[in-house]
């Protein structure tokens, strides 16, 4: 096989089928991979729910993982913090001519890994090759279908309510940013892309409507998450720092570049809002799963500061954690 | 400190009863965030008054300087290097982020040294870094601008607009403006210039000033020894940051800062020209010298119509109390280069005010 992807591998000639049967279909598995137009599907009981989402990064393979494990948790996730349980998955792969096929295939196995771990599987796919320099690399699209489990982690929320986060905060933005920018002392960093599916509706089947709200933490981090819940609410949420998980190696990079891991990306990380009677059980039963081992209650919804989100920091003194105004800079000094 | 001796004085500082109402001032850009962002500021008793000082060093830098960074690259086409904050000030009449987005080419980086490198790496271009900054800055870019001279990189230089902070509290005393009773001094600086360099505030002003660090607890103490010296009568320059900072400074670096660079007269924003605030390169570095080497005629500075940055900068107004603070400024579209700085005073209110 070529040892670059060609523009003659999305023509639709023989090289695109060889990459597709050869490559593409023999990772994800024959036996799941329907090659027809449509995949046909039978996802069981339930109410249907149904996501996609568009995965782009550089650089493309980072430590903790790459491109394609993203593309299949970050949808994964997108379903589980529904409430819903994830089923099929879709592979849409748009690649620059030019790249390496060695890396492609690594990108596939770590997806045909990360789709095992999770429990789906991808039923179809599509692909693209775009002139050089029309793509960065490679962009995955990845839709999903799953189905709801008779319970919703769309509840209202209430004051008392209790806010909960499945481990330490900021360690894929800060990660990718200390990757980028060539971080001499970025070590012990690494992403934190991960499924939830299983904690989550390990959660729900359990405590059901007692969950009020569930969100992954993904771009703009914890903060953004937060200011979203609570836009144009008659309530606030306090998060208290004190017992914020957060690695000593990213408050290390987020201290030289001026960084907050409140604000920054997470690939595995879910806010759960949840009532108070039941938060030290949910967090207990988190803990009993790898993605939840970190958990812990951060904060609680009050009435203080209405349409807002705030801290509680060591001291007790107290500070606004506003809406994300632009991408963070490193700063000068 | 122990977690709950910290709560502790945290306590006697909200509880803190003053004999009359004071002002002190924090001079250092990183130390205004710092009072915001740990809560301390927060928890400040009523009568005491924390003034932003002008040790922001984005918020300080003239209009002219980028007026000239800007028409530097329009006539010569060279390739900017800057820290990140830069680029968004809005100068006389555009923006690096502006000329940026019009095709010049203006590169963030995180370390003067990643801008010799790309100077290393792109011999047909000229890299110019955009060297501001106060005395902590100062020793690396003195390091890269020697390293770049030793190894002969000719298609490098730097654009020096660094500042002394020293000589802007001596002068903002001296202008008399604001009634300052104490200062909380910039740890970071004090670590380069020494805390013998501050005695000026007792000997000329009769001020006393602490010298502290960022961590809540620095800052708590900190305030609360600055209030005892003031309400005592008791004159000095106290090193609490003694971990890290000497009488002296750091020799190696001020050396350094002496092989490379003159004193010289700089200018600031919102208080103009104050005399030996900044760094020259020395003559027979010229060659090193983006100011020296590539010519320009420049245009008329102005400031930006309404923005009061200036009187921010002398502490005179606090930020919401500028009429375009929040409105028609924002850090999504900031007016003023203080809106601009993670360490800006408006950025800062504006992120953390309740």
């Amino acid at each position: 096989m070529d040892k670059k992807i060609l523009l003659a591998h999305g023509n639709g000639g023989e090289l695109m089928g060889s990459l597709i049967s050869d490559l593409i279909v023999d990772i994800f598995g024959k036996e799941s991979v329907q090659l027809d137009d449509s995949a046909i599907v039978s996802p069981g009981e339930g109410q249907l729910v149904f996501t996609t989402d568009t995965y782009t990064i550089t650089p493309v393979f980072f430590e903790g993982g790459d491109i394609g494990k993203l593309a299949v948790n970050g949808t994964v996730n997108d379903l589980a913090v529904m409430g819903a349980e994830p089923k099929f998955l879709s592979c849409g792969l748009i690649l620059e001519e030019g790249f390496e096929i060695s890396s492609l295939k690594k990108i596939l196995k770590s997806m045909k890994e990360a789709i095992d771990y999770a429990g789906v599987k991808i039923v179809t796919g599509d692909t693209k090759v775009v002139d050089k320099g029309s793509a960065d690399k490679i962009f995955i699209n990845t839709s999903g279908i799953g189905i709801m489990r008779g319970y919703s982690f769309r509840n209202r929320i209430i004051p008392g309510d209790k806010v909960i986060v499945n481990g330490t905060i900021g360690d894929h933005g800060i990660s990718i940013m200390a990757e980028r920018s060539k971080l001499s002392f970025s070590e012990g960093l690494s992403s934190d892309s991960q499924p939830l599916n299983r904690m989550l509706l390990s959660i729900g089947d359990k405590f059901g409507e007692n969950v009020h709200f569930v969100r992954d933490a993904t771009r703009g981090g914890v903060a953004s998450v937060l200011n979203e819940v609570i836009a144009g609410k008659d309530f606030s949420i306090k998060l208290i720092e004190d017992k914020l998980p957060v690695k000593k190696e990213v408050t290390g990079v987020c201290e030289i570049l001026g960084l907050d891991p409140l604000y920054s990306a997470n690939e595995g990380k879910a806010i759960l809002i949840t009532s108070s009677e039941n938060a030290e059980n949910i967090v207990n039963e988190m803990k009993k799963f790898a993605e939840g081992e970190d958990a812990e209650v951060i904060g609680e919804v009050d009435t203080d500061f209405p349409g807002k989100v705030y801290i509680e920091t060591y001291i007790k003194g107290k500070r606004i954690l506003p809406p994300l105004q632009e991408d963070q800079l490193p700063r000068i000094c | 400190m122990e977690k709950d001796q910290l709560i502790k004085y945290s306590k006697i500082l909200k509880d803190l009863k003053l004999k009359k109402p004071l002002n002190i001032m924090e001079v250092c850009g990183t130390h205004t965030v710092a009072f915001f962002h740990t809560g301390v500021k927060d928890i400040f008793p009523e009568e005491l008054n924390l003034i932003d000082g002008p040790g922001c060093p984005v918020c300080v830098t003239a209009n002219g300087y980028l007026d000239r960074a800007i028409e530097i690259e329009k006539k010569h086409k060279v390739v900017h290097a800057t820290f990140g904050d830069m680029i968004k000030v809005p100068a006389s009449y555009t923006s690096l982020q502006k000329i940026k987005s019009e095709g010049a080419r203006v590169e963030i980086v995180y370390s003067p040294m990643d801008a010799l490198e790309i100077a290393k790496k792109e011999k047909d271009k000229e890299v110019v870094f955009l060297s501001v900054g106060f005395e902590t800055t100062i020793p690396t870019e003195a390091v890269t601008l020697k390293r770049a001279i030793e190894e002969g990189v000719e298609n490098f230089s730097m654009l020096t607009g660094n500042k002394l902070t020293p000589p802007a509290v001596d002068a903002l005393l001296t202008l008399g403006e604001v009634k300052i009773d104490g200062f909380i001094l910039p740890g970071h600086v004090s670590i380069i210039t020494g805390s013998d360099r501050w005695k000026f505030l007792g000997e000329k002003y009769a001020k006393p000033s602490v010298i502290s660090g960022f961590e809540p607890k620095d800052l708590i103490m900190g305030t609360l020894r600055l209030v005892q010296l003031i309400e005592e009568g008791e004159i000095v320059t106290e090193n609490l940051y003694r971990e890290v900072v000497t009488e002296e400074g750091n020799s190696l670096a001020l050396d350094f800062i002496e092989e490379l660079y003159d004193v010289d007269d700089a200018k600031w924003r919102g208080i103009g020209v104050i005399p030996g605030s900044g760094l020259r390169l020395k003559d027979k570095f010229e060659s090193f010298d983006a100011e020296k080497k590539f010519p320009v005629e420049m245009p008329e500075e102005v400031e930006n119509k309404g923005c009061r940055c200036g009187e921010i900068l002398r502490g005179l107004i606090t930020p919401p109390e500028c009429p375009l603070f929040g409105t028609v400024c924002t850090p999504r579209e900031p007016v003023g280069a203080c809106m601009v700085s993670f360490e800006g005073s408006c950025s800062a209110y504006y992120k953390y005010r309740k």
